[in-house]
Parts: structure tokens; sequence; C-alpha cells
């Protein structure tokens, strides 16, 4: 990613930490995004490690990752993702 | 005629056993959050959920089959209520248990992502119940059940199955399961 000026992403990625454990579907299907930390559960390439919550809870989708965020939705197995658009 | 349709009937049986203990093992696979070598975890949620779909059709088609048999003489009822049957109606009769379960299961894996997790979890873990009771009803009903070389497969799908519940319900079957409890590795 370069910090060249973006459009305003259209799509957000939402995890909801309650339900989430950490089974590393979505880091798959989206490495671009989302790495793992030591304990498996996704974490946000983007923002700083210190990032705020709704940084690491609502990650920005670019269109391009769209379809691949869809099956991480489809394909969670705890139902912890959601697309909202803003 | 009825020669073949039998041996259809049998042989998408055992087809149907086989690709039942085959979804059985990913399915445990999926559910400790482990890869393959080559295979990523999203991808075996997918086999597990297409080698399921493909078992199904051998089931569909196994019943289907044999309701043309002459000799099984399946009527509609046996299609889903149990033990009523006029062919060894206790063995033929597990096979329409596990073809109930099997719908149920189907059905709401199918439709996880509305029903919620809940319902998804306590119908899919009817599973442990349907594998068995499959088994049962071919080792019982088959007209191979008790030959050597299908008790063999018999044999060794249950000890592969025994070995992927053991391994189930073992500590360390949740990746990660270490890091998060606090041990070291
Ligand atoms: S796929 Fe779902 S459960 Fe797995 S890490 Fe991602 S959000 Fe969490």
């Amino acid at each position: 990613m370069t910090n060249s000026p973006q459009p305003e992403p259209a799509a957000l990625l939402h995890i909801d930490w309650t339900r989430c454990d950490g089974r590393g579907l979505c880091t798959e299907l989206l490495p671009e995004l989302l790495a793992r930390d030591e304990w498996g559960y996704p974490l946000a390439r983007t923002g700083s490690a210190a990032g705020s919550a709704a940084e690491r809870s609502d990650i920005a989708i670019p269109p391009a990752l769209r379809g691949a965020a869809a099956d991480a939705v489809a394909l969670c197995p705890r139902q912890a993702l959601k697309l909202t658009s803003r | 005629m009825d020669a073949a349709l039998w041996a259809f009937g049998r042989g998408t049986g055992v087809v149907s056993l086989v690709a039942l203990t085959v979804t059985v093992l990913l399915g445990i696979l999926t559910r400790s959050g482990r890869p393959l070598p080559g295979l990523p975890r999203f991808s075996i949620t997918l086999v597990h959920r297409n080698v399921a779909l493909v078992a199904c059709a051998f089931v569909v088609l196994h019943v289907v089959l044999l309701f043309f048999d002459s000799f099984a003489q399946l009527t509609v009822l046996d299609f889903v209520v149990p033990f009523f049957g006029s062919f060894l109606p206790f063995w033929q009769g597990l096979g329409t248990v596990a073809v109930d379960l099997l719908i149920a299961i189907i059905v709401t894996a199918l439709l996880r992502n509305r029903l919620g997790l809940r319902t998804f979890r306590v119908v899919h873990w009817l599973t442990y119940a349907l594998w068995p009771i499959a088994l049962a009803h071919a080792i019982g009903n088959g007209t191979d059940g008790t030959s050597v070389w299908f008790l063999w497969l018999a044999g060794l799908s249950t000890l592969a199955v025994l070995a992927a519940v053991a391994w189930r319900v073992s500590a360390r079957f949740v990746e990660f399961r270490s890091v998060r409890t606090g041990q070291l590795s």
C-alpha cells in the first residue's frame, strides 16, 4: 500500500470480538489487511499497534478485496464478521 | 434390471459411507483451526462442505435406486419414518434414522449464517450419532455388510474416526491453545 490519496473506502469489515475465536480464516483470505497476533486473533495491518479500538474492529476494505472480504464473512466459523458500508 | 439396481444400491451405499467418513475427519480438522500442508483453512472448510454434499448426493441415489428395487420393497414412508420396512426393518430403520439426521444436519449447515451459531452447532453435533448409525446400517443391512473387504473398510474407518475424536477431545486440539492458556510451547 502506498500513501497516495485514496478515495474514501466503500466498505468496512467489522470484527465482533465477543464471537471471534481466532481461527484464522479471515487472515488467510485477507492477508493484505490482516495479520495474526500471537494468540491467533486477526490484527489489522493498517494503523499503529496501539491503534484505536475502532481501527482494530472496523477494517477498511478497498474495492479490489471486497470479494475476499465477502468470502471471509461467509466462511468465518464463528460468524464474527460483518461487511458494512460507510 | 433388478440385479443392476441392487448392485448400484449397494455401491452407492458404500460410497456414501466413505464420503461421510471423510467428511467427519475433515470436519474435525476444520474445528481444530489448523491448515494442512498445501491446504489453507478456508479450503479445508470448503472441501469439508463439498465432500458432505457429495455424500448426500450418493445417499439420495442409494435411497432412490433401492426404492425401485423389488427386493428392498421400500415405501415412501420408509424414507423418513424408521423401522416399518419389510426387509430387515431394524437395520433398514437405522438407515432411515441416518437419512433424517443427515437432512437436519445439511439443512442447518447450509443455512448456518441465517440460523445463528447455536442452532447450527447443536444440530451439527448430531453427526457424532449419524456416523455410527450409518455404519451400523451398512453392516447390518448391507449385502456386503459382513464380507471381509467391507469389514476391513468399516474397521479402518472406525479407527480413523476414533483417532480423530480422541484428538478432538485432547488438550492440544485447538491451534494456539498453549499460548492462550499461558503454557510454554
Ligand atoms: S475467521 Fe472469524 S473467528 Fe476466525 S479469526 Fe477471523 S473473525 Fe475470528
